[in-house]
């Protein structure tokens, strides 16, 4: 590298973000860490003498404390909830994808001209706040709300349909929020996918439904994958949605980490189920860059 | 070009409906003279007035604001560093950690990161207020901000800068009059999405503030959790319309650039 | 972009460029040297313990192939990049550890890296501005530039809005603004059209010579290299092969790796037969007894010698020579009709032996040609013609 020219204050550049990282992300993740693995009347604050003997780590080591993370595994509230975000999550990001996928399709088949004005127009209500647009949807879904009015109104249904607080609401509201990261990986890899390459298809005895099976889809999986990896890692921790629009028997993790803390105040146990969620979406990542992998490797 | 088929057509109405009624509904009822969401009581701005003279929302606002700014701005100067140094140094010690650290925040839960920062700012005895939060929202925003700065250099023609040098101009030098002015674009987008990330926060902000700082998103919330009011509506009205304004504008003055690069 | 010349050329230009040998003056101070130079890219030896001394108001061609180190020796020049050992002096002070910016030596990068949000006055005006000139100062230079480069009154446009050859001249004019005491060209005509690239060589050439500064062109193109430089170098795995001037490298290379570089070669594989003086007899498989004029011959008898032809060199004619050792009995197998040109192949020594390429001029407009496909034909050549190179 041109060494030469950066010899002076060049060592600078990295070391002041890195020195900030390290100090707002590296040793805040450290505490949590330190936490999750120590008593609940210890760890209470003021906790400053405990963090001071977390340089010596033979000391750190002798005063883990498993008993959270045991209370994790025997308390069925907390298995729960990771299965439940899990699965939320899950379907999220399939319905975001049955819906996404169509769209971004639509976006990069559409004309040239009309490509630039669509993007901004997805990318619109992402700009807006989140709550907002979560907020709009309680208007909607509540008893007596928009929805019922109309299907009410147009004789479709007779009763409300009483969707607020209801996993189904929890879904629409996740899916509204994430379609964006859904629909943009999938329109850039759609809208650089060679068009000739379905003419040479059509040329070869393709039928179009043939050539978007054989060609198009294969194609655009890295986009598939990059958009359900948007979706799913933050619809995992999500804790707003499910919140506003959620019944009391919606506890995903987020939110039982959010009760434990701010109603409970046992800081060490939220910062164990912190950790075990972190743990729970390095896995998918992991396991998508292996897919990733494997694919640079194939090809 | 190809004709859109109806199933295509179809798909692009259904997707656009889907994303954009809701909000569509939620602007028409902040005019609503009635305070029910399903009785069309009228046009009326009196939800507005009723917002004008909502002091602790409108403080709420004006500290959402300045705080956005800094912590933007913050971001935006550590990001531009950070992608500097990982698109320009090439190896240096401990890149590895250091990319991951860049990247982490973006895949990061909110409440993680909220939770640690608390713990660091109790565990330093620091005042949580304005400044936590600052830092807070810096530090999760600078990812980003790395992240489009990055892929900008990435694309970047490195004899330019080679050029600048080759012309007698420092490192430093080279930096304000070539790398700055060419990247600038990048630097923009970066400062405009860190600051609507921290406007539209709320798990962060909840973690990290302090008595006295309360923002926007987390009076939003507390009004929010108590039921549906056009007041709110009346709000996120005027800030979906600014958001729109500065959308708009800022795609209008993209489209003169490349007009005026384009034609002379 | 006109055809217009930066000057009437002189009415002799050979003959001063042939006066002008500095490196054959032992009181010659070089400008440039490099001693005993490498430079490593992890496992790649970009630069292998290479040694060259350029001398002021020369204009020197670095010519090989692609990932052959002439880039590399550029930048090393230029600052970009540092040698792993040896030493870069320029007019007699160590310049190894000097920055890029603060060396008096100016480059002209092969993509222009013309400053995309400057004009192109302040692109040209840049390095003046790093010296701290004052602002009349600056905007005189930069109008100087303008004129030398025929660009005057596009100061004002941006790179983006040029043509290639203007954006071309504009990035000339950028460095040399500076007045370098050493002007790097990094593949200066690559991004241009054949019929400009010729106009602008000779352009530059002027240009060079009523500038007096040291140009150093890097490229791949041996007839660029061949038409600009007075002296060249050939380069390959990050050595020097041969250095000299542009006749010299074409009819006296020292290795038939430069020979087939630097233009067209036929090659004769054979044994030496008899030396006499400056006569060396070889006994060639397929052509027979040839003979060639070798100024120096180290050859002794019975040693393995490749005898290279140049396509050119070599008469055709249907009926036998008269006289002279050197002539082979061939069939015609292609001919490649180019225009200026006919370039004729023609099987040596019956079927599978060799092929042999002629040039014949094309003197008159005649379209009927004296040669046709599978005619049988002697080939003749001066003792002069062949080269004798090493195996």
């Amino acid at each position: 590298m041109s060494a030469t020219s950066r010899q002076r204050l060049g060592w600078l550049v990295p070391l002041i973000p890195y020195l900030w990282l390290l100090a707002f992300f590296l040793v805040p993740f450290a505490i949590v860490l330190r936490m999750a693995f120590s008593h609940a009347d210890t760890a209470l604050p003021p906790y400053a003498p405990h963090f001071a003997g977390f340089a010596a780590i033979g000391e750190f080591l002798a005063a883990l404390d498993l008993d959270n993370l045991r209370l994790l595994a025997d308390d069925a509230l907390y298995w729960q909830s990771y299965l439940y975000s899990l699965r939320i999550a899950g379907l999220t990001t399939l319905l975001a994808l049955a819906i996404g996928y169509p769209l971004a399709y639509a976006m990069a088949s559409a004309p040239k001209s009309w490509r630039g004005a669509l993007l901004v127009l997805v990318i619109l209500p992402f700009w807006t706040s989140f709550l907002i647009r979560v907020y709009a949807w309680i208007g909607i879904l509540r008893p007596d709300g928009l929805l019922d009015a109309a299907l009410m109104g147009l004789g479709l249904t007779r009763e409300p349909l009483r969707l607020m607080n209801t996993e189904a609401a929890v879904l629409i509201g996740m899916v509204y929020s994430y379609l964006p990261f859904m629909v943009l990986p999938l329109f850039a890899e759609l809208e650089k996918l060679d068009r000739s390459l379905l003419e040479a298809a059509a040329d070869l005895g393709a039928r179009p439904w043939t050539a978007f099976l054989t060609v198009t889809l294969p194609l655009s999986i890295p986009g598939v994958l990059a958009g359900c990896a948007l979706v799913f890692i933050p619809a995992v921790g999500e804790f707003v949605i499910p919140d506003l629009l959620g019944g009391p028997d919606t506890i995903m993790i987020g939110k039982a980490l959010w009760t434990e803390f701010f109603s409970n105040r046992d800081w060490p146990l939220a910062s164990a189920v912190a950790v075990v969620l972190l743990v729970l979406l390095v896995l998918p990542l992991v396991l998508l860059q292996r897919a990733r992998l494997a694919r640079g490797g194939a090809a | 070009m190809k004709r859109l088929g109806p199933g295509l057509i179809l798909a692009l109405v259904a997707g656009f409906a889907f994303l954009y009624l809701p909000i569509l509904a939620l602007i028409a009822y902040s005019f609503n003279a009635s305070r029910l969401v399903t009785v069309w009581g009228g046009f009326s701005t009196h939800w507005y007035g009723a917002l004008m003279r909502n002091e602790p929302l409108l403080d709420a606002a004006w500290l959402s604001l300045r705080l956005a700014c800094v912590s933007a701005t913050l971001a935006t100067v550590l990001g531009t560093l950070a992608a500097l140094a990982l698109a320009r140094h090439g190896r240096f010690r401990g890149r590895t950690l250091f990319s991951g650290m860049v990247l982490a925040p973006l895949v990061m839960p909110e409440v993680i990161t909220g939770l640690s920062l608390l713990l660091l700012f109790v565990a330093a005895e620091i005042e949580r207020g304005f400044w936590t939060v600052t830092i807070a929202h810096a530090t999760f925003s600078l990812g980003f901000a790395c992240i489009v700065i990055q892929a900008r250099l990435v694309g970047f023609d490195r004899s330019l800068e080679e050029a600048a040098q080759d012309l007698g101009a420092t490192p430093l030098m080279t930096f304000w009059t070539v790398t700055l002015p060419l990247i600038w674009p990048a630097v923009a987008a970066a400062w405009m999405l860190a600051l609507t990330l921290s406007l539209d926060d709320l798990v962060i902000a909840s973690f990290t503030t302090g008595p006295g700082a309360t923002t926007l998103p987390m009076r939003l919330y507390s009004a929010v959790r108590l039921g549906v009011s056009p007041e709110i509506n009346a709000a996120c009205t005027l800030m979906i319309g600014a958001v729109a304004v500065a959308v708009i504008a800022a795609s209008l003055l993209l489209k003169r650039e490349r007009m005026a690069g384009a034609d002379k | 972009m006109g055809q217009g010349t930066f000057a009437k050329r002189k009415a002799s230009p050979g003959s001063v460029r042939r006066a002008f040998q500095p490196w054959n003056d032992p009181q010659a101070r070089p400008l440039v040297e490099f001693r005993n130079v490498t430079k490593r890219f992890g496992p790649v030896t970009a630069v292998d313990g290479l040694s060259l001394s350029l001398y002021p108001r020369e204009f020197f061609a670095l010519l090989g192939p692609s990932g052959c180190g002439k880039t590399t020796l550029m930048r090393m020049l230029a600052g970009f990049e540092r040698p792993d050992s040896g030493a870069i002096l320029l007019d007699g002070v160590d310049i190894t550890a000097v920055p890029p910016h603060l060396r008096p030596v100016n480059m002209m990068f092969q993509s222009y890296a013309l400053f995309p949000h400057l004009s192109v006055a302040d692109n040209i005006g840049y390095g003046l501005r790093r010296e701290g000139l004052a602002r009349p100062e600056i905007a005189r230079r930069v109008a100087e530039m303008l004129a030398l480069v025929k660009l005057e009154g596009l100061g004002a446009r941006r790179p983006d809005q040029l043509s290639g050859g203007q954006r071309q001249r504009v990035a000339l004019a950028r460095s040399l603004a500076k007045r370098p005491k050493l002007l790097l060209l990094d593949e200066p005509m690559a991004a241009l059209d054949r019929k400009l690239r010729e106009a602008t060589q000779f352009e530059l050439m002027d240009l060079q010579s009523t500038l007096g500064t040291a140009f150093m062109v890097v490229t791949h193109d041996q007839d660029e290299a061949m038409t600009m430089a007075d002296r060249m170098a050939v380069m390959d795995h990050g050595r020097l092969v041969q250095i000299g001037p542009p006749d010299v490298i074409y009819e006296a290379p020292v290795s038939r790796y430069v020979a087939e570089f630097v233009g067209d070669i036929n090659v004769l594989e054979g044994r030496v037969s008899a030396v006499e003086g400056d006569l060396v007899r070889v006994e060639s498989a397929v052509a027979g007894p040839l003979e060639l004029d070798e100024d120096a011959p180290g050859f002794a008898l019975g040693d393995t010698l490749l005898v290279g032809l140049r396509p050119e060199k070599i008469a055709l004619s249907h009926d036998e020579p008269a006289q002279g050792l050197n002539k082979v009995r061939g069939e015609i197998w292609d001919i490649g009709y180019l225009g200026d040109v006919t370039m004729i192949q023609v099987m040596v020594g019956g079927e599978g032996g060799t092929l042999l390429k002629v040039a014949l001029a094309n003197r008159t407009r005649r379209i009927e040609r004296p040669f046709a496909w599978d005619d049988a034909v002697w080939l003749s050549w001066d003792v002069e013609a062949g080269l004798a190179l090493a195996p």
